[in-house]
């Protein structure tokens, strides 16, 4: 093993640096495992049988026959596991099987085991539920209006409240309504965001097994047992937690297995019911029993990004400062919680940067509905308004006759300050990411100069990089890593941080290869195992590398210390001069002095013994103000993003073609950059599909069946294809984070925000017309293009295109 | 339990199989559950993800609306037959060193359409990839790293890289 005469940098050897991630030959070569893949000696399948109704009370439930099916092991039904759950310990409002009520299409009301899927489908058709039907509430307006003369969704959280309301929050910074009436210009709009939903394309899906006796007991000294469940989660430690409340089994009996999750996107960040049910079947079959999620099911269990109905007053000078914002916005949350106290804050907490706010004000109500609950999904919570503030901004811009992307200039917040509603914020690239969306797009050459139908727009935006507090209150660390070293030269990391495909075991075996020196393929990741691992607390709010990263730094650079002690002494020189790279300890003064990593580890083990350390990381806790709710939407850090898309607008048709999107992201610093910009260009992507293409519609009942979900499959759904999917440019800024891993920061949810008000933007540069609401599906731009018509506001063509403009100039409307 | 059961005879990977399935098992039901290979995945069962896409006599196909009967004496290959003895397929190395697969669930039904549209064009250009690639959905990457490493492919194989495996 040689170094190559590589030059060892005084800098990083590795990290920065293009690199393998540690599955991924496993996933190009069909070895990888996911939880479908696996199969146990005697598993039975499970299938959970799915309310027809949007709202009912169940009367009765008979499962007789469905249990006397040859075949069938075990039936369970809501009262064989009565206790709410639900992932934020404030709002459990969810039984894993409905009890008493339903309260959407597909909200499951028993489950089934049998020896294989078709005999567990037809036990299903034996099970005779009898429901008493309820006026449903499909509209958030309608259900705010509810006056309890018919059952609410569920019980009021309040006695004065309307018990379709999950939260409200009112929160208010500085003087708004002054500082609005003293504006030189003020824009009103109304906006709509249509929900929209995950579709990873693994389906979820859950193996429960229950080993009985054994000597296991549980805390009040009943015999037990021990429940293990494999789940594609991306929180293992939040649904062994609720495993073991719900099924009432000591938390020290109860294990989590995570295998590869086949993508999230936060539609698997919290326990379904499927779950609960594989550890229930087992425990009455005392079988393995796995439940793998239709496709169908998928789209009820959903959690996906809730319908935001919005409403901006954004207050500006002249000269183009902002002065005050105002927002007002229903959340249409269906049938369940799930984070939706979080997503009511973060409607109006995650707004204050990259922009200075002199002023603002939001009034942020989430509705039940009888339809599938809604949840975080990728820039949870904050993507609906950001494409609301961005489009308010194009607007001002207009109205005072500036470049956008001056505005957003005129208005950045900077770096370590803290903004309006007094959340800290350290290491800030948003200027260097409008530099490079504007230079690479050809922005000044080309913005309000192509030919009529084509346009471009730009949008800003920010994201959390991890929240600073757990979904628990506690004081213990977010996030811990362990790590070994043996005699062969090789690392373990023992990492509990959750692979969604992000590469966040990639991640943790880059910080070991750097920090001890060995090559990358001398690092094992052990992972995805709630008994052997240290508690992360899972994939969402975009904390893993933050959080995780710092840990396992904090692990490496114990073990690299004992390992230059060691080194040290061996060579009769100071531990600091020993360096570790390149697969070698090497003497910094002279470099031709070392040894091979193995070599030094086996001196460290003989001086301090079997080489081992933990990690952790734990959030500052001075980085937001003192009101109440103030803690949400605080994070360590903060990514920013510039977008500029360009579209082409058939004015005939109402076909947006999106030409290409310019990624700008400010992630700290790239670990990988090769990770990074697929993160980027997935983002980018998935946003355009929000924009263009994705709608979470239900019928009524002039449609079929009131609150079925209109398109549950991945057909009807219409997520992008290689054909729709436009060239996506990323465009990689570092401001060097101070606490982040090396200085990086998130890069997985922030580069999704400006795709949509991009869009939108470069849809009005193209034709002059505002889309307020999404989708900007080809019926929802012709429309807009009809009363554009109409009105006359349709953008004038430009008879001498500016220098830039595509060659082919598109047709010009009749009539104008 | 009680569904008829018949003989399938096809070659899989280059192994000839005489496997004994329901009536109604799919092709993708016959490799996973019946012959273990896993690689093929299922996202949803009705033909519109493309994650269970293998290669049926030179062909993509959708193997989970493909009933196992279809098969009977046909040459199947998967994503566990695309790599050599000595070495992966020249795509899974350059879906690895591109960062193509990220949560890499519809990695092995893309590599398959990717290795049928390289037996048929050794060159193509990103639009032949875009359109060879229609069918097969990816939540993750946005497609882009996925082109990059088709033609970074493309270009090992004019190159001489070997590909082995059951396809070659």
């Amino acid at each position: 093993m040689s170094n190559n005469g590589r030059k060892i940098k005084s800098d990083w050897n590795l990290i920065g640096t293009p690199m393998r991630k540690v599955e991924g030959l496993d996933k190009s070569t069909g070895r990888a495992l996911y939880t479908d893949d696996l199969v146990f000696p005697g598993m039975l399948h499970g299938k959970i049988l799915r309310s027809p109704h949007p709202h009912a009370r169940i009367v009765s439930i008979d499962t007789s026959s469905a249990e006397a099916l040859d075949g069938v092991h075990g039936v369970v039904t809501g009262q064989d596991m009565p206790t709410t759950y639900g992932i934020i310990p404030w709002t459990p409002d969810e039984y894993p099987l409905c009890v008493d009520r339903v309260r959407y299409v597909g909200d499951g009301v028993a489950a089934v085991a049998a020896v294989d899927e078709d005999t567990a489908l037809r036990a299903l058709e034996l099970i005779e539920v009898e429901y008493e039907e309820l006026p449903a509430f499909f509209d958030p307006f309608e259900a705010l209006e509810a006056d309890g003369s018919t059952p609410y969704v569920h019980e009021p959280k309040k006695a004065d409240w309307n018990g379709n309301v999950t939260k409200k929050v009112h929160l208010e910074f500085g003087e708004v309504d002054e500082l609005m009436d003293g504006s030189d210009a003020v824009v009103e709009g109304e906006y709509f965001f249509e929900g929209s939903t995950h579709t990873a394309i693994e389906p979820h899906c859950a193996i429960g097994l229950w080993q009985a006796g054994g000597g296991f007991q549980r805390q009040d000294g009943e015999s037990s047992g021990k429940l293990t469940v494999w789940s594609a989660t991306q929180v293992p430690h939040y649904l062994h937690r609720e495993l073991a409340r719900v099924l009432e089994v000591d938390q020290a009996h109860v294990r989590v297995l995570q295998p590869l999750v086949g993508g999230a996107f936060g539609g698997k960040s919290e326990p379904f019911d499927l779950e609960f049910c594989v550890a229930k079947l087992s425990m009455i079959t005392g079988r393995p029993v796995k439940i793998l999620y239709t496709r169908e099911e998928v789209f009820y269990a959903h959690r996906g990004r809730h319908p935001f109905h919005m409403k901006y007053r954004t207050g500006a000078t002249a000269a183009g400062k902002l002065t005050s914002v105002d927002a007002e916005i229903v959340l249409d949350g269906g049938a369940y919680a799930s984070f939706g106290l979080v997503t009511t804050y973060y409607a109006g907490q995650l707004l204050c940067a990259p922009y200075e706010m002199p002023a603002y004000r939001f009034d942020s109500t989430r509705v039940y509905t009888n339809k599938p609950a809604c949840g975080p999904k990728r820039g949870h919570g904050s993507v609906q308004p950001r494409f609301a503030f961005e489009v308010q901004i194009d607007k001002l811009s207009e109205r005072l006759d500036l470049d956008p992307i001056e505005f957003r200039r005129l208005n950045f917040i900077g770096s370590n300050t803290r903004t309006i509603n007094e959340l800290r914020v350290t290491s800030n690239g948003f200027m260097e990411c409008l530099e490079s969306v504007e230079r690479e797009s050809a922005w000044k050459d080309r913005f309000r100069k192509l030919p009529f139908g084509c346009g471009l727009g730009v949008a800003g935006s920010t994201y959390i990089t991890g929240t600073n507090y757990p979904i628990y209150p506690n004081d213990m660390p977010q996030s811990g890593v362990q790590m070994q070293v043996d005699r062969s030269g090789r690392v373990a990391v023992f990492s509990g941080a959750s692979e969604i495909g992000q590469g966040c075991d990639s991640m943790v075996a880059y910080i070991a290869a750097e920090e001890l020196g060995v090559p990358l393929d001398y690092v094992r990741v052990l992972r995805g195992d709630t008994d052997f691992t240290p508690v992360d607390l899972g994939a969402y709010s975009s904390r893993v590398t933050f959080m995780v990263g710092n840990a396992a730094i904090d692990a490496a650079r114990k073990l690299r210390g004992m390992v230059q002690e060691a080194v040290a002494e061996e060579w009769d020189v100071k531990p600091g001069e020993v360096l570790l790279a390149g697969g070698l300890a090497l003497w910094a003064p002279d470099t031709e002095r070392q040894m091979h990593v193995k070599e030094a580890f086996n001196l460290a083990e003989a001086k301090f013994g079997t080489l081992g350390s933990t990690g952790s990381y734990n959030t500052p806790k001075d980085v937001h103000g003192e009101y109440r709710g103030a803690t949400i939407g605080a994070s360590p850090a903060y990514s920013f993003t510039a977008h500029v898309a360009e579209v082409e607008v058939d004015v005939e048709t109402g076909i947006v073609d999106v030409k290409k999107i310019w990624v700008a992201h400010d992630c700290g610093r790239a670990l990988n950059p090769v990770l990074v910009e697929g993160q980027m260009e997935g983002s980018a992507y998935m946003g355009f599909g929000e924009a263009l293409m994705e709608e979470q519609v239900f019928k009524d009942a002039e449609h079929g069946r009131a609150g079925l979900h209109d398109a549950p499959s991945l057909l009807d759904y219409r997520i992008p294809t290689s054909l729709d999917t436009p060239e996506l440019q990323s465009l990689i800024v570092e401001s060097i984070d101070p606490e982040g891993p090396y200085g990086a920061k998130e890069a997985g949810e922030g580069p999704l925000h400006p795709s949509i008000p991009a869009i939108a933007n470069a849809i009005y540069d193209a034709v002059g017309v505002r889309m307020d609401r999404l989708p900007f599906s080809p019926p929802n731009v012709w429309r807009a293009l009809e009363a554009a018509r109409e009105a006359d506001t349709l953008r004038k063509p430009i008879l001498n295109p500016g220098a830039g403009a595509p060659t082919s100039t598109p047709e010009l409307v009749p009539g104008d | 339990m009680s569904a008829a059961t018949e003989i399938v005879r096809l070659t899989v990977n280059g192994d000839r199989q005489e496997v004994g399935v329901p009536t109604h098992f799919t092709l993708l039901e016959t490799l996973r559950y019946a012959l273990g290979l896993t690689g093929s995945k299922q996202g949803c069962d009705k033909g519109d993800c493309g994650a269970c896409t293998v290669i049926l006599d030179g062909e993509p196909t959708l193997s989970c609306i493909t009933p196992v009967w279809e098969a009977e004496g046909r040459t199947v290959t998967t994503v566990e037959g695309l790599a050599s003895r000595e070495a992966p397929h020249p795509l899974q190395d350059a879906f690895d060193l591109n960062g193509a697969a990220q949560c890499g669930f519809c990695t092995p039904g893309i590599l398959c359409s990717a290795a049928a549209l390289l037996e048929r064009t050794g060159d193509p250009t990103r639009e032949q990839i875009k359109e060879a690639l229609a069918g097969n959905l990816c939540r993750c990457t946005g497609y882009t790293k996925i082109y990059d490493a088709v033609e970074a492919a493309a270009a090992a194989m004019q190159n001489g890289a070997s590909v082995g495996g059951a396809s070659g």
